[in-house]
């Protein structure tokens, strides 16, 4: 079966800085991977070349056989299947919950005003927030607004999901309001691959662990390895209490 | 020194009264309406990848707001028609309100657009929207929700400011002023009377501002709050 993301041979540079030194990795369909690392590993920078808001240098990207570094690529197409949640939840301020939520569907899949409630609707249920759906993004704690990041990316039906350090911003009580969606998520057959710090998570929900180091992956391997790191910086790593 | 004041002599004026203040008003909303799209135009223009674009733009805002708007006046109904563009009063009058409004209100537009995190942007890039829809419900949007103060408040000045076409004898409210008192020597009355009028407009256009923010920004309507 072909991988649902394939990364071959990344590089990436900002100005003079390579931060993507030949990054290479698979995701299979349904499968949940975790990139774990220090900042300035790449980690996040590799997430986002994979729905192109970052352009590479050479290698080559894929998702469901579609290339990502392929300039002549539908990039809309790509993004529609490509969902993405952010450390700072970027939902839109001036737009209820529903509205969050339906925007893409409406503008994008120009589903019709009835029908996009119904997603919206379905999309709150999955992250136990139907309670919210008029609200605005202001009323809702830091844990819900990433609830309801993650059911804005759910409406959009994609095939893979991309979670950039999503509980970052969050305090631990509230982390774990996300990581239960998260793990819900990924027992329900999604495709994710998530960039994190939280190694709970990482060595619980995710099939397979990689550990960026200085733009390069490190070390991979099953959440196990978190207990048994093979490299000097992952052990190191770790010991930091990260 | 005494005075006496008589309104009296004014009293048979009013139809002109009226008619000056709805010519003002008339002025007022063609100005808000293409001054508002010029605006938005020239904030996206000059926040735009094309540096010919930008400098256009800038050219543009920065020399209308860097000139008195009297000047700008006489170079439009003056200047255009010694090249044999004759423009009629109202048009220019309107015209000249417009091109001062608009830069002014790119300004405040582009302001608004620049407090739009690029978060948010990278968030509805990822969602699949398109450049246009993006600009649209991403940053346009809430950025004219969070100036729309600020906005309304130079369309009110705006208003006020158009007093000054009088000089190229629009009929407007200070023209109307002006040949009401050279007619009956009642100029303390008259501008007191004008003075008024104008307080009124400005009334009833910040009213009317705030009704249709209520209606246009349902999340300010609901929570009071700025953006």
């Amino acid at each position: 079966m072909s991988a649902a993301v394939s990364l071959r041979d990344v590089h990436k540079r900002f100005g003079e800085v390579e931060v993507l030194k030949g990054v290479s990795f698979d995701v299979a369909p349904g499968e949940v991977v975790a990139v774990i690392g220090r900042s300035g590993s790449g980690k996040s920078t590799a997430l986002r070349c994979v729905n192109r808001l970052e352009t590479i240098q050479s290698g080559e990207i894929e998702v469901h056989g579609r290339r990502v570094d392929d300039p002549a690529l539908d990039l809309r197409a790509l993004r529609r299947d490509v969902g993405m949640v952010f450390q700072s939840y970027n939902l839109f301020p001036h737009l209820t919950v529903a509205e969050n939520i339906t925007l893409a569907p409406r503008r994008v899949r120009k589903t019709p005003q009835s029908e996009a409630r119904h997603i919206a609707v379905e999309a709150l249920a999955r992250v136990g927030l139907s309670d919210k759906i008029d609200a605005y993004p202001e009323q809702l704690s830091g844990g819900q607004q990433q609830r309801v990041a993650i059911a804005r990316s759910l409406a959009m039906q994609p095939k893979v999901m991309l979670f950039d350090e999503v509980t970052s911003a969050l305090d631990p009580h509230l982390t774990g309001e996300v990581l239960k969606v998260m793990e819900a998520l990924a027992r329900g057959g999604m495709t994710m691959l998530v960039v994190t710090h939280e190694m709970a998570f990482a060595r619980r929900v995710a099939d397979r662990v990689i550990f960026m180091h200085t733009g390069k992956v490190w070390e991979t391997g099953a959440g196990e390895m978190l207990a048994h790191p093979q490299t000097p910086e992952l052990r190191e790593f770790l010991a930091n209490g990260l | 020194m005494r005075y006496k004041f008589d309104f009296g002599a004014l009293v048979e004026h009013w139809p002109e009264f009226l008619s000056g203040a709805l010519t003002t008003l008339q002025m007022t909303a063609f100005a808000v309406v293409f001054g508002l799209v010029i605006g938005i135009l020239c904030a996206i223009g000059r926040r735009s990848a094309s540096p010919f674009l930008q400098w256009l733009c800038g050219f543009y805002v920065e020399t209308i707001r860097n000139t008195p708007y009297l000047i700008q006046i006489f170079f439009i109904f003056f200047g255009l028609s010694s090249i044999g563009i004759k423009l009629p009063i109202f048009v220019a009058a309107v015209l000249t309100l417009v091109i001062n409004v608009g830069a002014y209100t790119a300004e405040i537009v582009r302001a608004g657009m620049d407090t739009i995190h690029p978060g948010q942007i990278e968030a509805a890039q990822a969602l699949g929207l398109s450049q246009p829809q993006i600009y649209w419900d991403v940053i346009l949007r809430p950025a004219l929700e969070r100036v729309y103060p600020a906005l309304t408040s130079q369309f009110v000045l705006m208003m006020l400011a158009s007093s000054i076409t009088s000089q190229i004898s629009a009929e407007e409210l200070t023209a109307v002023a002006n040949n009401i008192q050279s007619f009956t020597f009642r100029a303390f009355e008259t501008y007191i009377v004008v003075a008024f009028l104008y307080l009124l407009l400005a009334v009833i256009l910040k009213l009317a501002f705030y009704g249709f923010g209520q209606i246009i920004f349902p999340r300010r309507r609901r929570l009071g709050t700025a953006l």
